[in-house]
């Protein structure tokens, strides 16, 4: 027996043809769908009030790690990303740019030159599974301090190679969360390089948040003042594609 | 609410057949009571379906901290094909899969199309696989679960509900009391005076027992929140383990309703109704 995978099940449902129920039109109804919504927009800020800037998500013991680390999403990059995997992301480097004073370009040795964050956390899919796992890499916030935000930044962007659709992948993060302790971008996975399958060679760690928050392939961080034309305008791939909620705190 | 002339305050007395009280409308069920009954209706199956949807998502159960598709699951629902290509879908429990094809694992579209789904779509909300659509659904009436459940316990505690009505007595915890009222069930003999012994231990453990663990495991689940209250997840066993005890909590509210509408039905359904519509009954009414 295998369990129901994902991919293969919303695949056969497309093809199922969509006819809504009289519950879902209640569901689908506009006043209805904007009440829920909006209920959600209470999520963040009740968190926020009980979590602090400063709560650290649980770190585990090396025992504690999943034997095996699930992949999720993409598995790869676009034909860019894959001429730098092909090199060993020797000539890669991180974009920085957006609200920064001085934009950056920084090459995977630059990452590695900085001082260090090793986090063994648990990954929380949306879907309801988790896997701990080691990260390591620069703290995010180094790395903004060495751009330097302007007066009017409020949000770090994430450009990714990876694509499921028509549109590469990306998330966002506000500064609350850009600056918190444990937000790093992880090149190294238990005690490695970050595996191509976990989104080599950088991916964000939010570790407050859930996993399609932890961008894997990441180009390029965006500073930005809105996310207002970034998109869809919700902050994120599957926020602008499947209407998941921005803040994945929850 | 009408006022009857020979309309008796109700002081938590319980107007028993044959005493000198009037034979008037009873009250039955408090305002607050009849309030949050009705609530829970909507919300509780509204946080049932969105959660089935939800669950639908990764039909696969642990215990511990992580738990993913390489991570032997205690509760597992799937689908298979047999040898003459016809699909298959079933529950393992413990390593023993039962068959369960046309409902759980796999079920047929509206348009009879065979459907990959744990639940199948008449159980969810949406009927169709659509996670961010039921979270954001189960989440919005998250907050009616809860701050519900803690006005009506306050409101409760303060009007003298649980003391008078939901308080077991020392008496009543006696083996002999719990098996009469056993065999009262039994015998489909239903007492209008308070709640019995079993009643009481059924509301007690959904108020004071599932309800709040379906909030704390539910909880448990926010990553946001394990860093706000990690404590939560030391009391739970950690974050597979609650989503495992959020599950079987709907299990226990599943059965706790299914039982709870057999009684009324076995015990006048009219009546009931309407007691939990207006706050009284007429006393003296039997099935």
């Amino acid at each position: 027996m295998i369990s129901l995978p994902t991919i293969s099940r919303r695949g056969l449902i497309a093809g199922g043809g969509l006819l809504l129920s009289g519950c879902d039109r209640v569901v689908r109804q506009p006043t209805i769908e904007g009440w829920v919504e909006g209920a959600a927009g209470l999520h963040m800020p009740a968190q926020r009030l009980l979590l602090g800037r400063d709560a650290l998500a649980r770190e585990f013991r090396e025992a504690d790690m999943s034997p095996t680390f699930r992949s999720n999403g993409n598995t790869e990059g676009d034909a860019a990303w894959a001429a730098h995997a092909a090199e060993g992301f020797a000539r890669w480097s991180l974009r920085v740019d957006g609200l920064v004073k001085r934009p950056l370009d920084l090459p995977l040795t630059a990452l590695k030159a900085m001082t260090q964050r090793r986090q063994i956390t648990r990954h929380d899919c949306v879907e309801g599974w988790s896997a701990i796992g080691q990260w390591q890499g620069p703290q995010l916030a180094q790395v903004l301090a060495m751009a330097g935000l302007m007066p009017s930044a409020r949000f770090v962007v994430f450009h990714c190679a990876d694509k499921t659709g028509e549109d590469p992948y990306y998330e966002s993060i506000d500064l609350v969360d850009a600056f918190h302790l444990q937000t790093i971008l992880a090149w190294g996975m238990n005690g490695r390089e970050l595996p191509v399958e976990h989104g080599a060679p950088v991916r964000l760690r939010v570790e407050r948040q859930l996993g399609y928050k932890q961008a894997k392939y990441v180009m390029r961080v965006e500073v930005r003042d809105t996310l207002a034309g970034l998109y869809g305008g919700k902050g994120g791939y599957w926020e602008d594609v499947a209407g998941y909620q921005w803040y994945g705190g929850i | 609410m009408d006022e009857d002339k020979n309309f008796t305050p109700f002081k938590g007395r319980i107007l028993r057949e044959g005493s000198d009280a009037p034979r008037a409308p009873a009250r039955r069920h408090r305002l607050s009571t009849r309030l949050w009954h009705w609530a829970n209706v909507l919300v509780l199956l509204v946080m049932a379906m969105s959660g089935l949807m939800i669950f639908n998502a990764h039909p696969r159960l642990y215990w511990g901290a992580y738990g993913a598709n390489d991570d032997p699951a205690w509760l597992e629902f799937g689908v298979w094909t047999d040898d003459a290509g016809a699909n298959h879908g079933g529950i393992t429990l413990l390593g023993h899969t039962v068959e369960t094809t046309g409902i759980f694992g796999l079920s047929r579209g509206s348009d009879g199309q065979e459907l990959a789904l744990a639940f199948p779509g008449w159980m969810t909300l949406p009927s169709t696989y659509d996670l961010a659509l039921a979270r954001s659904w189960h989440l919005a009436f998250a907050w009616g679960l809860a701050l519900g459940l803690a006005a009506y316990l306050l409101w409760s505690l303060a009007n003298g509900h649980i003391r008078r009505d939901l308080h077991i007595t020392r008496a009543e915890w006696s083996p002999r009391s719990i098996a009469r009222d056993v065999v009262d069930h039994l015998r489909f003999r239903f007492h209008d005076d308070g709640y019995g012994v079993l009643q009481k231990l059924a509301y007690a453990g959904v108020l004071f027992g599932l309800l709040p663990l379906m909030i704390a495991s539910g909880l448990a689940l926010s990553p946001g929140m394990d860093a706000a209250a990690p404590w939560l997840l030391d009391v739970l066993g950690g974050r597979q383990s609650a989503r495992s005890l959020h599950f079987l909590g709907l299990c226990g509210i599943g059965l706790f309703v299914v039982v709870h509408l057999a009684m009324v039905l076995a015990s006048g359904p009219v009546n009931q109704v309407r007691g939990m519509i207006t706050g009284q009954k007429r006393e003296g009414d039997r099935p």
